[in-house]
């Protein structure tokens, strides 16, 4: 791992677009394209992880057109003009847009490798999500409180449907990031500590475009309408 | 073109009594025609060149290095190219053709009638005539039918093989179908949508009659039997199989619109089965 | 305390299931014992259960393959010994609530469980050889991936004794499956087995398109890699793109069964139809996720029996490619009769005729290649030509039921049953074979049994011929699928003859078993001391037989297409490169995450099909533990030190000099 440790201490990022030096990690600038062999570990992570997400979001763009092709299909319940409350939505962007960029400064301070700042970063992006997450369930409840549960209708199904499921992920981030917390404490910055917080740190911003996706097609539109 | 041995007078689509059919025989015949004038060609050409140039054979020229030729390259693509521009020209005109819910050309106005799938069978329904009747479909000879079909359960896929097109009857939907017959006679139908249970038996008769037969059915079928109200909907809606044919001398007014609407409001907890209200007085 | 499982879930009332139950459950029983006394839990347990190398994970996907191949196999065979008998009178065997569990469950076995399992498995222990490299990008999920497909396998099967499974086709269209008219647990069966199966499908895929962008040997530029890898490539994206759709499809039709909701039920504004789409958005590039790794193999076979280079390479990849993208262009084509209207009908009837041409391509170069070629009729190369001969068969009926009115009478019958099983047999299990025997040799160290695999051979091919043409005959006559009992008595011969083909194919299977035992036996004789039994030309055929470890000692340097092909010329010409400088080599340590992950899913999903809501949490707290367990390790590496690199590899060399040169040094 000596050679990979190497690559994370090196003052400034060797991978970002424009700026590859001659050799990363001991291999030929041209690694994992097809010349010069194998990508170094922390470009496969990276790449197998964008991966990952791009079929999460081909998931997410399924449940977002079953929610188009719904959406009028409100049986006679509510419509989204009648239930959304654009404010409660509004504080719930914001925390969720200003936890991204806490997490953007979690991760400026790994890079410094400081340990204090990181975890500082990682508790402030924790807690954002976790007002996002209470607010939502604080809507779903109001909203199933007043009879316009996922049963009522089949717009509110897919409505449920694709808001929960990007609740849901909200949720299993913040119990990532309770490992991240509790590794990083116990391990300090290892290779594979840093290569999971990038991890994180990518999958937490595709939560914030995949909301803001949502925000635009379900509330606002669904306002408008 | 091709001899339909042994397929002709055995009730399939390569024996239609009526234009839809007819056309749509032409089309697959044509289709497979135009195809098997290159498969053909092909299957032998594969087998030919395997075995001329088994390793056994001395007489072959071997090139061990030969794996490129532009030329060829060129006919390979273009060939099923070609192929597939003149089947795509069938393909298109054939759709616009034989669309289903395009009324059929013809001097008669056309037979209205309304399918409904139930579990498992079929209830055909007479606006004109007044009358509705249960796994068996009467139409006169040479008069366009213009159908239109929904399902009171789950999907199903109303057919009658010798006279063409078939279609989904799918619940919550109305689909749109337009057929005719040109042959006296009695054609067997079916769901070609697997629904359950009870599908394998979901077979229903087309008869074919000369108009003034038809007219005498439907006044018969006036004439007596039990009226499909209410009660009698909910009776043949609950699930059967093997249902003989039997007619109704009156059906409740906007029963078929009822079970097509879109709009059904999500059953009272406890309620097994949804019916459509509108059917109440 | 157990849900709505009582003993009622065991069918003690229905003969046919208790004893097949029984037989299995005795079989594996007996299985599992003989292991316990024999003592090779331990062995096995190290070597293969937490193995993350991705040699051992292909073979084990293989054989799941194979096994559930049986299993698949023998519905198939009950359909068609019924359906020769319930015609009129006559009601056959199966009472239509087992014979719809029954062709349910073989479509879904034969696509989840026997095919996908072979092809990434093939994809998995070939991909990483031919491309220079070690592993995959991710060899611990990777074995994640094999698990939970074995998750989704044990549950599907548990369902032959607990419960039911689904009476809905291998589809589940809703509103059929829903809670409303399937209410007991056999949809359930069916969607949980499906979604741990189709998650680790979905890792496999992401694992595979990270490597084989990432990670390959020096010089391997994207035109230097074999057809296979590309095929391979095509292949694991279409899984990435469409296997979510799948998820998030059965998703809702979870939460309507479990939770209420009505995204496809008959009431309050669900749409069925939009289950239709979505899940036939998935269902067609699964079609070329199948496919398209055969089509690989097949490139891999004709070339290498030909003695030639693959004919118009970059014309395969622009192919291979271009079936890739129109795969998703063409879903409706499996629902022109819901309606849609003469445009939409006609643009995705030509948009499926399109994929015609680059598959037609394939075949005209395969042709191509053979031409010029000398030809060997190993038992590979057999499969290949069936599959040229029956693949453009299946095509062409395929191209037929593109043109939407033909597809009007066409649809739904038995021809379309015919067609598919032409194009998945003829395509996609040739191709499985093919690539079976010709790697097998790499994976185990000795060669299949000659006689016995050709036998199978001619036994499957004629076996196909007299079971599905007669499909299509039927079909013409309007014999619709999925029935159980029939009145036309013009249809009876056909089903017959049917049924005799399906034992011919059986025969084939048998073959094939008794290959396998008699290979086995034989092993010694059938040895392939080379590493390069069929004279290959990728570079996976560089390797002894079976490969170390580690594959390669040192990455292999390519220089051109057939990487292989020219280290072996020049070593004719020159002799052996000079022997390499060995260094030592880290390589991933074995893990028990993808068995223990496996364990907990299949706990979970049994708790949620049946409804044992204090096990689904137990489930899913365990898994949580798994995964935080997982992160804590520490090494995940171990070294196999140069001395022991130099050893294997030195060992390599002499066979090569002293076994491979001078038979390739006579005269050809």
């Amino acid at each position: 791992m000596t050679a990979a440790d190497a690559a994370v201490r090196s003052p400034h990022d060797p991978h970002k677009l424009g700026r590859a030096r001659e050799r990363i990690d001991g291999l030929p600038k041209d690694a994992g394209r097809g010349q010069g062999g194998p990508a170094p570990k922390r470009i496969i992570i990276a790449y197998g992880f964008w991966i990952f997400l791009l079929s999460d979001i081909v998931m997410f763009s399924a449940l977002f057109a079953a929610y188009a092709v719904l959406q009028g299909a409100t049986a006679g319940g509510p419509t989204g003009r009648q239930l959304f409350n654009l404010n409660n939505v509004a504080i719930e962007t914001g925390c969720l847009l200003l936890s991204s960029f806490t997490c953007g400064l979690m991760m400026v301070a790994a890079e410094a490798r400081s340990v204090l700042w990181t975890q500082l970063g990682l508790l402030i992006t924790g807690l954002l999500g976790l007002g996002f997450v209470a607010l939502e369930l604080h809507e779903f409840a109001d909203m199933i409180g007043q009879g316009a549960g996922p049963q009522r209708s089949a717009f509110l199904s897919a409505f449920f449907a694709l808001v929960g499921c990007h609740g849901a992920h909200v949720s299993c981030g913040l119990l990532w990031l309770g490992t991240m917390m509790a590794q990083l404490l116990a391990k300090g910055f290892r290779p594979t500590i840093l290569h999971r917080l990038m991890c994180f740190s990518l999958f937490w911003h595709a939560l914030d475009i995949i909301w803001v996706a949502l925000f635009t097609v379900v509330y606002l539109l669904g306002a408008i309408r | 073109m091709l001899a339909s041995w042994p397929l002709g007078g055995c009730g399939g689509v390569l024996d239609p009594q009526g234009p839809v059919g007819a056309a749509e025989k032409l089309i697959l015949l044509n289709s497979l025609g135009i195809m098997l004038a290159i498969v053909v060609p092909t299957i032998l050409a594969t087998l030919g060149v395997a075995w001329w140039f088994r390793a056994s054979n001395r007489r072959a020229v071997y090139r061990p290095d030969w794996e490129y030729s532009g030329r060829i390259e060129l006919v390979v693509w273009a060939i099923p190219a070609m192929t597939v521009l003149l089947l795509g020209g069938i393909g298109w005109a054939g759709s616009h053709l034989l669309d289903p819910a395009k009324a059929l050309a013809s001097s008669a106005a056309p037979l209205e009638v309304d399918v409904v799938a139930l579990d498992w069978k079929w209830l055909f329904i007479y606006p004109e005539q007044g009358v509705a009747s249960v796994n068996r479909l009467v139409a006169p000879v040479g008069r366009p039918i213009s159908l239109r079909l929904t399902s009171a359960t789950v999907m199903d896929s109303f057919f009658v093989p010798q006279l063409g097109t078939q279609i989904y009857a799918m619940p919550g939907m109305t689909t749109r179908l337009n057929l005719q017959a040109d042959r006296l006679g009695r054609f067997p139908g079916l769901s070609a949508m697997f629904s359950g249970d009870g599908f394998s038996r979901m077979s229903f008769v087309f008869d074919a009659l000369p108009d003034a037969q038809f007219q005498a059915w439907a006044a018969a079928a006036k004439a007596q039997g039990p009226a499909l109200d209410a009660a009698g909907y909910q009776a043949l809606a609950r699930p059967s199989q093997g249902v003989a044919p039997t007619t109704y001398s009156a059906v409740a007014p906007g029963l078929f619109d009822a079970l097509a609407r879109t709009q059904t409001p999500p059953p009272p907890a406890g309620a097994a089965v949804a019916m459509p209200t509108a059917m109440e007085p | 305390m157990f849900g709505k499982l009582t003993w009622d879930a065991i069918p003690f009332n229905e003969p046919i299931p208790l004893i097949s139950a029984l037989a299995v459950v005795l079989l594996v029983g007996a299985v599992l014992g003989w292991i316990t006394v024999k003592g090779h839990w331990p062995y096995l347990w190290r070597e293969w259960i937490t193995s993350v190398d991705h040699k051992r994970i292909g073979v084990m996907y293989c054989l799941l393959g194979f096994l559930m191949l049986l299993r698949g196999f023998a519905d198939a065979i009950m359909m068609r010994s019924h359906l020769a008998l319930a015609h009129g009178a006559g009601q056959g065997y199966l009472p239509p609530d087992h014979y719809d569990q029954i062709f349910s469950a073989h479509g879904t076995i034969m696509i989840f469980f026997t095919a996908m399992p072979f092809v990434v498995g093939l994809m998995n222990f070939v991909v990483p050889l031919q491309l220079g490299i070690r592993d995959v990008a991710f060899p611990t999920f990777n074995s994640v991936s094999l698990w939970l497909t074995a998750s989704g396998v044990l549950l599907i099967n548990a369902s032959l004794v607990i419960g039911n499974f689904a009476r809905t086709g291998w589809l589940a269209y809703p509103p059929l499956s829903e809670l409303k008219f399937s209410p007991d647990v056999g949809v359930d069966y069916y969607l949980w087995a499906l979604q741990i199966a189709g998650i680790g499908t979905l890792l496999a895929g992401i694992n595979l398109v990270t490597t084989i962008l990432k990670m390959r040997a020096p010089g391997m530029g994207y035109t230097r890699m074999p057809v296979f890898c590309w095929t391979a490539l095509a292949a694991n994206l279409l899984i990435v793109a469409a296997f979510p759709v799948l998820t998030a499809t059965f998703a809702m039709l979870l939460l309507d069964r479990y939770l209420g909701f009505h995204f496809f039920t008959n009431e309050a504004g669900g749409n069925a139809m939009m289950y239709v789409n979505l899940i036939w958005i998935w269902g067609h590039p699964e079609v070329y996720i199948l496919a398209l790794p055969a089509f690989g193999v097949f490139s891999e076979v004709v070339s290498t029996f030909s003695g030639k280079p693959l004919f118009g390479y970059r014309s395969m990849i622009l192919a291979t490619m271009a079936i890739c993208i129109l795969s998703f262009m063409v879903w409706l084509h499996h629902f022109f009769t819901m309606g849609a209207g003469a445009d939409v009908n006609a643009f995705f009837g030509f948009a499926t005729m399109i994929i015609a041409v680059p598959t037609g391509v394939k075949v005209y170069n395969w042709l191509f290649t053979m031409y010029g070629g000398r030809v060997r009729f190993e038992t590979p190369m057999l499969w290949a030509i069936g599959f040229m001969v029956t693949f453009v068969i299946g095509g062409m009926t395929g191209v037929l039921m593109a043109v939407p009115p033909a597809d009007f009478v066409l649809h739904n019958s038995l021809f379309l049953v015919a067609h598919f099983h032409n194009v998945v047999i003829g395509g996609t299990l040739f191709g499985i074979f093919a690539g079976y025997t010709f790697w097998f040799p790499k994976a185990f160290g000795f060669r299949l049994h000659e006689g016995w695999g050709k036998a199978a051979f001619w036994c499957w091919l004629v076996g196909f011929y007299l079971a599905f043409m007669p499909l299509y005959v039927v079909g013409l006559m309007g014999m619709t699928r999925r029935m159980q009992h029939y009145d036309n008595p013009a249809w009876v011969a056909w089903l017959q003859l049917a049924m005799v083909g399906a034992g011919v194919i059986l025969c084939g299977i048998l073959c094939q078993v008794v290959q396998l035992v008699v290979s086995i036996r034989r092993r010694e004789a059938l040895r392939d001391v080379t590493g390069d039994p069929w004279d290959g030309r990728s570079l996976e055929w560089s390797t002894p037989s079976p490969p170390p470890l580690f594959n390669y000692a040192v990455m292999p340097n390519v220089e051109g297409e057939e990487a292989y092909w020219g280290i072996k010329q020049r070593a004719l010409r020159d002799g052996l490169a000079p022997e390499p400088r060995y260094a030592a080599i880290e390589m991933p340590r074995n893990s028990p995450t993808g068995f223990v992950t496996a364990f907990f899913s299949t706990v979970t999903g049994f708790a949620l099909i049946w409804h044992i809501w204090w096990m689904v949490i137990a489930g899913l707290l365990g898994a949580f533990a798994t995964f935080v367990w997982f992160a804590w390790r520490d090494e995940d590496e171990f070294e196999i030190p140069a001395d022991e690199v130099a050893r294997i590899d030195r060992e390599r060399r002499r066979v090569r000099q002293d076994v491979l040169l001078p038979s390739l040094g006579r005269p050809a």
